[in-house]
């Protein structure tokens, strides 16, 4: 994994956002211009990629799969009772899921949990990598599309009639059936969240670019970006859960606080 | 001439006390107000923090006109489409009704809108809930008992009106989050059979939408509903007046009379001024917390609906029970679709609503207990009653809580359907378990009472006596603390006794059975032959 040509330090990850996206853009840049027309005109059901550049990559992958993952997805990442083949998931599932701390699962439960990253960006591409390589699946976003500079105010709507009903219309997160849940989305990462919707992980629908444009894609992102970086206008949001938080609040600090002070007032003086 | 006499008038009120002795006396003598100032004024009453509940709502209610008065000068109750253009950048350009583009424009580009949109929404919730808190005071120490019957039926029909005042003003912004909320509405009346459909369309102008529903909530929400309750408070608290106010028992506290402080100037200062606390608290949530953030839930459209789309917490325990109603419920029968998911939950909370509504007459009843009643019960003493209380609370409570079932389950990390069916055990079963323990403990409470009464307080102190015994020393009870302890009402089962006819009805059946439901378990108080004879014991 120390021969991929990145001057990027592999720590870096905790450090900025921009250093992986960029080694991973260099990565995907070069695979896009070596690897064949097919992939030019691809952006989501992507390619093979498979080249001598990257072979290396491939196998420090797949040494790291046969370590960290074959128990549950099996030597030849076909699946087993424990868990799902990955044949033609992509490297944008990967990068999702192990990204996000999600795989290797710690637990088994009604899904897994988001956790501290268990590799480094480097072993993440190599993962990717690998998986890609076993057949096309969803390649890792275009940095151009996770500018979070869209239009705002269509991300909102799209993410009002495609994402609401289960991650809340303030992406606060809602449940499911069987103990399952959408997360919340505050502080998801540009890149994550545009790879959630085009490989739909675990409960959530596939996105493809048929039914969400990759530009309407970045548009939600700018969105939730949106909802990121600017504080609720009428101050602290309460979890932006709607009206339970409100009703819980009112009851226990409005109205307790209100109560208190009725017994302040009729107290006697001692 | 007449110019000597109006002098002589004018002197004679100078010598009485300068300006304000003159301006009282130019008012007195126009509109005769000595009178009411010198009745209400003298007018006594007693001090206890739970009597200011429903001060607090009365205030809340101020503190809505006031807010609500400043909204109406920017809202715009109409629903007919525009593209928004103000300064929220992730809705510029979306397409929504007036009334939410209004709405918006109070938040973000009218000077102090947000604010008082968010002092109009607590105040609402507060208003509500201090309803309710002072409700459940009335309830649990009898407050409602002869001769304030009448009084708690208006003050039960203030807190409906209350909720139909926070439906309509909720639905009013035209947002995703009330316009689901309408659509529940809608789904609810019209599955009501035969008229439901003609209902909604009556409703809605049409189909919903529609383009009417903003219009029509806000003629309710500002005109009728509002001139309703301000007449139902008036009659509210004339009826406090003529009624005089209750007082818990204490000693020298009889039915006959009120011990506390009078109006002026004890009791107006401190209600005055509480006005003041509880407007301070509702402006500093108002400041520091958001609610109901509708640049988040965006216009109304009838495809998309939010996870944890809820309604304010005063319409939880309706959204409860539709949660709680077991699937397939719905059948066809005379070629109509009859929808028992939907009529069950609105039998079952209208037969709550009545049973509460009408309660004090059924107590009246059961009793036979035709006497006026000014002091209050304390809650053990009236075991049955508090726990029927119990369950009735037990019962809301698990219909309100099932309202955030989803929200539940997600920051307990449960299942959605195990909270589903915990919530429909404890709706059912609930009520009767809190029935059973409440009564118990009132009673328990009552024996621990009889036997501070006749025995004093367990001192702690162990005295050994000349022949070598072992005594605990009891602290006797003062005579102060042992008025509340004795002086309660202890009622009996009724006996059935027949009619002037000769005959036992079966009201009369009934009602000795409830009675005896109510009654047969029961403490008496400590008697006087009894305290003198533990006395004498003790000696």
């Amino acid at each position: 994994m120390t021969t991929i040509s990145t001057p990027k330090q592999s720590d870096g990850r905790k450090a900025g956002r921009r250093s992986p996206l960029a080694s991973v853009a260099l990565i995907a840049i070069g695979l896009l211009f070596t690897g064949g027309a097919y992939a030019a005109f691809s952006t989501s059901t992507a390619s093979a990629e498979t080249n001598a550049a990257s072979q290396q990559t491939v196998g420090e992958g797949q040494k790291l799969f046969a370590a960290n993952c074959a128990t549950c997805h099996g030597l030849e990442a076909a699946g087993t009772n424990a868990g799902p083949s990955l044949i033609g998931v992509g490297a944008a599932s990967v990068d999702f899921q192990v990204g996000t701390g999600r795989m290797p699962m710690q637990l088994n439960g009604p899904q897994a949990e988001k956790k501290a990253v268990q590799f480094t960006d480097e072993q993440i591409v190599s993962l990717a990598a690998y998986v890609a390589s076993l057949a096309p699946g969803p390649a890792l976003p275009d940095p151009s599309l996770l500018d979070a500079e869209g239009d705002a105010a269509k991300g909102a709507e799209l993410f009002r009639i495609n994402c609401a009903m289960c991650h809340n219309v303030a992406g606060a997160g809602g449940a499911l059936t069987q103990g399952k849940y959408a997360p919340a989305l505050a502080g998801v990462t540009e890149k994550h969240i545009y790879e959630a919707m085009v490989t739909g992980p675990q409960n959530m629908p596939v996105f493809n670019d048929m039914n969400i444009s990759p530009e309407s894609k970045r548009d939600i992102i700018t969105y939730l970006k949106y909802l990121d970086n600017n504080p609720s206008p009428g101050g602290f949001a309460l979890g932006a859960l709607g009206p339970v938080s409100e009703g819980l609040f009112l009851w226990i600090f409005g109205l307790g606080s209100i109560v208190a002070l009725t017994v302040w007032i009729t107290a006697k003086s001692n | 001439m007449s110019t000597t006499t109006t002098t002589t008038d004018l002197v004679e009120t100078k010598k009485s006390g300068g300006l304000t002795g003159a301006a009282a006396n130019y008012i007195d003598e126009r509109t005769s107000i000595s009178t009411a100032v010198k009745e209400l004024g003298r007018k006594i009453f007693p001090d206890h923090w739970s009597f200011l509940l429903g001060e607090v709502a009365l205030y809340s209610f101020v503190i809505i006109l006031l807010s609500g008065s400043f909204l109406t000068f920017f809202f715009s109750a109409s629903m007919t489409p525009v593209e928004y253009d103000g300064s929220y950048m992730p809705l510029k350009g979306v397409e929504m009704s007036a009334a939410m583009a209004s709405s918006l424009d109070i938040s973000f580009d009218i000077r102090g809108g947000l604010l008082m949109r968010q002092v109009h929404h607590w105040a609402a919730l507060l208003f509500v809930a201090a309803i309710g808190l002072h409700m459940l005071r009335i309830y649990f120490t009898g407050a409602f008992r002869k001769p304030r019957e009448l009084n708690w039926v208006i003050g039960f029909v203030l807190f409906i009106l209350a909720m139909a005042e926070g439906f309509t003003g909720y639905s009013l912004p035209d947002d995703l989050l009330s316009g689901n909320g309408l659509r529940i509405i809608d789904g609810m009346v019209k599955g009501i059979p035969l008229v439901g459909t003609w209902i909604s369309f009556l409703l809605f102008g049409g189909e919903f939408p529609g383009e009417a529903i903003v219009g029509r909530l806000y003629s309710l929400h500002i005109l009728l509903l509002p001139a309703i309750i301000v007449a139902l408070i008036a009659m509210h608290l004339l009826f406090v007046v003529v009624h005089k106010h209750t007082q818990y028992p204490g000693a020298g506290r009889t039915n006959q009379n009120v011990v506390g402080y009078p109006v002026l100037p004890v009791y107006a200062a401190k209600a005055g001024g509480f006005f003041f606390i509880v407007f301070g608290i509702v402006m500093l949530m108002a400041s520091l917390f958001t609610i109901n953030p509708i640049w988040n839930y965006g216009p109304y459209d009838p495809s998309p609906v939010s996870a944890g789309t809820q309604p304010d917490w005063y319409i939880g325990f309706a959204d409860g029970a539709l949660r709680l109603i077991p699937p397939g419920l719905e059948m066809v029968w005379l070629d109509r679709t009859w929808s028992f998911n939907i009529l069950i939950p609105l039998v079952s909370l209208g037969l709550f609503i009545l049973v509460v509504l009408i309660y004090p007459f059924i107590e009246g009843w059961v009793t036979g207990d035709k006497r006026e009643h000014h002091i209050l019960d304390r809650p053990r003493n009236a075991p049955t009653r508090t726990a029927i209380g119990a369950a009735g609370v037990t019962f809301y409570a698990a219909l309100w809580a099932t309202a955030s079932s989803d929200i539940i389950a997600t920051h307990f990390k449960v299942t959605m359907e195990g909270v589903i069916h915990t919530m429909q055990f404890l709706v059912i079963v609930g009520p009767f378990i809190a029935f059973f323990v409440t009564k118990r403990i009132c009673l328990a409470l009552q024996k621990k009472d009889r036997e501070i009464v006749l025995h004093g307080y367990e001192s702690g102190r162990i005295v050994r006596l000349p022949g070598g015994e072992y005594i605990e020393v009891h602290q006797p009870v003062d005579e102060y603390e042992r008025w509340k302890l004795v002086s309660y009402n202890d009622y009996k089962p009724l006996m059935i006794r027949p009619n002037a006819k000769g005959k036992i009805t079966v009201g009369q059946k009934a009602r000795a059975g409830l009675s005896r439901w109510f009654f047969e378990d029961r403490i008496e108080p400590v008697s006087t032959t009894e305290l003198v004879r533990t006395h004498d014991h003790h000696h």
